[in-house]
């Protein structure tokens, strides 16, 4: 696969180019003076450090932002796109994290939405047509997706599935993939892999942001490298490794990836028994130690966030017998959770996580306004203060605490609900998929911080489907698999085959 | 900051309009009196927005605020009744003000039920509960008003020669501001409005917050109901038709987003004078009542039109703080 690529980059025709351009937001230069140059037919992987500015760059080339300065060429042809439907007419097409379908339709017509087949009737839309042309085309593309079906009920995966086919729909040339992995599951991103590949033999250009770059060494043909906003390096992906590219990204050597784990266990501080929650969570019982770090594997759909749910209170059917230093509890809310000194970082960022309109200070300190002693009465200042130390100690970049969250890079608002719950102080602390979205850099400081906290006795449970981080960092993993727990496996004895076989092996027997 | 460049606009239109008022009609608007009596009406309206404000914010919205206002009134004059005889005084007007306030907190608290606890839509709950308390009002006295001659105070009695009822108006934006930016509640409220999922997360009790806010829209309902009992010395059933659509245009135009998240009370009170001062200007001109709605609604369009404009454009830059 990787060598026919190559060969047309060779003779390969310059699909896209984008020369000089600048953007500022504010007191943020997010890019200066940027090139970006993508052959047709190729895999351009885009990688940097978070708030480097890759998504920036894609939304001024997908008509979303305006750029300063700087020009777009679109095979050899001038575009300067105003709003996304010019950039669409161009053939770019932009494929978000959180795909941005309608709900309620189905696959066909979000396809094609605002394009669809005239009926028999002016105003009328044949549904024939749509769905036939829907399925021919997922056909043309070898894609495994039924054009009748509702996009509520579909699975991420298949969400962007349905909006790869609408972007195929309307002639993209050019597609753009912001962190398309992040929330798939392993067989989901296998298949994603296929499209982009087909995608690709096809003449499309796919313009690939991830920070899992093990995921962009099989995928890309070349890789550009953005730091503070500009192009620090870009060349073809034979001549890297991940190593080289780390360096790029963070200007510095980075050595060491898991810290050291030194600690020494105290007594259990948290005890699980008999856990039943909705369908799904059969009889989970299991103990954290004070200073210990539990990692939780299974496959997506095991259940492991149901079990935070159940623990923090939010699913309140949930039975079971839940001890914090050897005190049985009852939690009933996620207030109560917390009261009781539990964290929950939840997986999803928009939806469960953070007030986006809102002041990065004021999503800080949501959770621990009691803890800071601001339960009567808030100030501001003081406020702000604890925000920005937060900040610095976390290297959140920010225009500042008081800039609202939805202005910080997707990895900075991962940061963000992060310090949210070091805020809290908790003596029991679940982190669900803590490093979704956050670069390699700030990912060895969210490991740091995992052994520090714990080094401070606390007992954490720690949520991951990379088993890489999870063999890294943990002391112990329990493994999930349809709601049950099929494995507690101290870390050093492991593997990760061991962990695979628990988790999905044995259900394919079942 | 970027708060501050929204609320400059209808904060420019209000001063816009006192200065043309001033040009035309000097003799008749730039008179002390004319001012306390424009204030004295927002009074009744402005304590409601306030209220409104919050609710707003929450993501919710509340149209059952004029039907509650004819209830609170009609209840607490019918208490006056009942326990001062034909012509209630002293001890019995206090009793009566209580009475009513206390149904606006009854009221506002059986909203926030249904809205938290069925989880219903605020929309439909008030809109039922606009009907509802709509019908006690009328029922209680077949239609007829109450009337309480010597029911003066709120409406027409002075501190210092400053009105009883621009004095109660000033102390509650007082406290809502200070809520709104210091307090739990009014941080709640921003964060249910903004992400009711996220703020339920990170452990806001939002049903018990939701029922404060809807409390507290009802207990300022109350009290703008027996300002404007005590201004037309009875109670109306018909009290406060359509009062629900002014209110929300007052705090819309005040830069709040009926998507929540987003409000402020000082913007309120522009809004609210706003529309008090056009109201007031159009009479002085000369133009007829039915005019003047034609006036208003343009103007709420404009407003709110011209703020999304800048906020589309401005978007980009939410975070430049400057
Ligand atoms: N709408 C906005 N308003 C203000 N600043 C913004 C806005 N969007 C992005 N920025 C700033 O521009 C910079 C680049 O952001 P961008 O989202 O492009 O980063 P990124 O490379 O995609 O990072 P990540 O890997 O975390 O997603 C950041 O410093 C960010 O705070
Ligand atoms: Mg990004």
């Amino acid at each position: 696969m990787i060598e026919t690529a190559q060969e047309k980059e060779g003779e390969g025709r310059i699909g896209l180019r984008m020369e000089g351009i600048s953007k500022r937001f504010g007191p943020v230069q997010a890019l200066q003076d940027v090139n970006l140059t993508v052959h047709e037919g190729t895999v351009h992987a885009l990688v940097g450090e978070n708030g480097a500015g890759k998504s920036t760059l894609m939304k001024i080339l997908a008509g979303v932002y305006g750029a300063d300065r700087g020009r777009i060429e679109i095979d050899g042809k001038v575009r300067s796109f105003t709003g996304p439907e010019k950039a669409i007419e161009a053939g770019v097409s932009m494929i978000y994290q959180d795909p941005d379908l309608a709900e309620h339709l189905t696959v066909a017509e979000n396809v094609f939405l605002g394009n669809e087949p005239r009926g028999a009737l002016p105003f009328m839309i044949d549904n024939n047509v749509m769905v036939n042309n829907t399925a021919e085309l997922a056909e043309n593309f070898h894609f495994d997706i039924e054009p009748g079906a509702v996009v509520a009920e579909l699975s991420t995966g298949d969400c962007q599935v349905a909006e790869i086919l609408k972007a195929l729909a309307r002639k993209a040339s050019i597609i753009v993939m912001d962190e398309p992995t992040s929330s798939l599951s392993e067989s989901e991103v296998e298949r994603l892999f296929e499209i982009v590949r087909r995608l690709r033999s096809n003449g499309i250009s796919v313009i690939y942001i991830s920070h899992r770059l093990e995921e962009i060494v099989g995928l890309a043909d070349e890789v550009t490298v953005l730091r503070d906003g500009q192009v620090v390096h870009s060349e073809p992906m034979s001549k890297l490794d991940i190593a080289t590219i780390v360096r790029h990204m963070v200007g510095r050597e980075l050595t060491e990836f898991f810290p050291a784990r030194d600690v020494r266990i105290g007594e259990t501080r948290v005890k699980i028994e008999g856990l039943n929650s909705g369908a799904k969570i059969r009889d989970v019982s299991f103990e954290v130690g004070a200073g210990e770090i539990v990692g939780m594997a299974g496959l997506v759909g095991a259940g492991r966030t149901e079990v935070a749910r159940a623990i923090f209170g939010i699913d309140k059917k949930a039975t079971g017998k839940v001890s914090l230093d050897g005190k049985a509890v009852t939690i009933k809310s996620p207030g109560e959770g917390i009261a009781n000194g539990i964290a929950f970082l939840t997986e999803d960022r928009k939806r469960t996580g953070l007030c986006l309109n809102l002041a990065c200070s004021w999503n800080i300190t949501l959770a621990g306004l009691d803890l800071i002693g601001m339960s009567r009465t808030i100030s501001p200042a003081k406020e702000n203060g604890i925000a920005e130390k937060l900040g610095r100690q976390l290297a959140i970049k920010w225009a500042g605490a008081d800039a609202p969250a939805e202005s910080l890079s997707g990895g900075n608002q991962q940061k963000l609900v992060i310090a949210r719950w070091l805020l809290t102080e908790s003596r029991f602390m679940i982190f669900d998929e803590p490093t979704r979205g956050i670069d390699v850099g700030a990912k060895k400081e969210v490991y740091g911080l995992l052994n520090k906290l714990a080094k401070e006795g606390k007992a954490i449970l720690f949520i991951s489907s990379e088993l890489g981080e999870l063999l890294g960092v943990t002391d112990r993993i329990l493994v999930m698999r349809r709601g049950k727990l099929v494995g507690n496996l101290k870390t050093s004895e492991t593997s990760q085959e061991e962990i695979m076989h628990l988790a999905a092996v044995e259900e394919a027997n079942e | 900051m970027s708060k501050f460049v929204r609320q400059l606009l209808p904060f420019g239109s209000l001063v816009l309009i006192i200065c043309i008022l001033s040009a035309f009609r000097p003799d008749t608007f730039l008179t002390m009196d004319n001012f306390l009596n424009v204030l004295r009406r927002s009074s009744v309206y402005g304590i409601i927005a306030i209220g409104m404000t919050f609710v707003i914010i929450s993501a919710g919205i509340d149209l059952s605020v004029g039907s509650m206002l004819a209830l609170c009134g009609m209840a607490g004059a019918a208490v006056m009744e009942a326990m001062g005889g034909a012509n209630p005084q002293g001890a019995s007007l206090v009793y009566g003000t209580i009475a009513g306030i206390g149904v606006g907190v009854v009221c506002g608290f059986l909203n926030g039920v249904l809205i938290t606890k069925l989880r219903l839509q605020p929309f439909i709950v008030t809109l039922g509960a606009m009907s509802f308390y709509r019908g006690i009002a009328l029922v209680m006295r077949d239609g007829q008003p109450i009337n309480i001659a010597d029911y003066k105070y709120l409406g027409e009695g002075s501190i210092l020669a400053v009105p009883v009822s621009i004095i109660i108006f000033a102390v509650i934006t007082a406290a809502a501001i200070f809520i709104l930016r210091y307090m739990k509640l009014g941080r709640y409220t921003y964060a249910i409005g903004s992400n009711r999922e996220a703020a339920f997360h990170a452990g806001v009790n939002v049903d018990l917050n939701l029922i404060c806010i809807y409390m507290f829209i009802g207990v300022l309902v109350g009290i703008a109901s027996m300002i404007q009992v005590s201004r037309t010395v009875s109670a109306q059933p018909t009290a406060g038709l359509g009062t629900e659509l002014d209110v929300i245009a007052a705090v819309v135009i005040g830069g709040a987003s009926l998507a929540g998240g987003q409000g402020t009370i000082v913007g309120t009170i522009i809004g609210t004078l706003l529309i008090s001062f056009l109201r007031n200007g159009c009479t002085l001109l000369g133009i007829s009542t039915n005019a003047q709605l034609i006036v208003i609604g343009l103007i709420i369009v404009i407003a709110v039109s011209v703020d999304q404009l800048a906020r589309s454009k401005g978007k980009e830059l939410q975070s430049t703080g400057s």
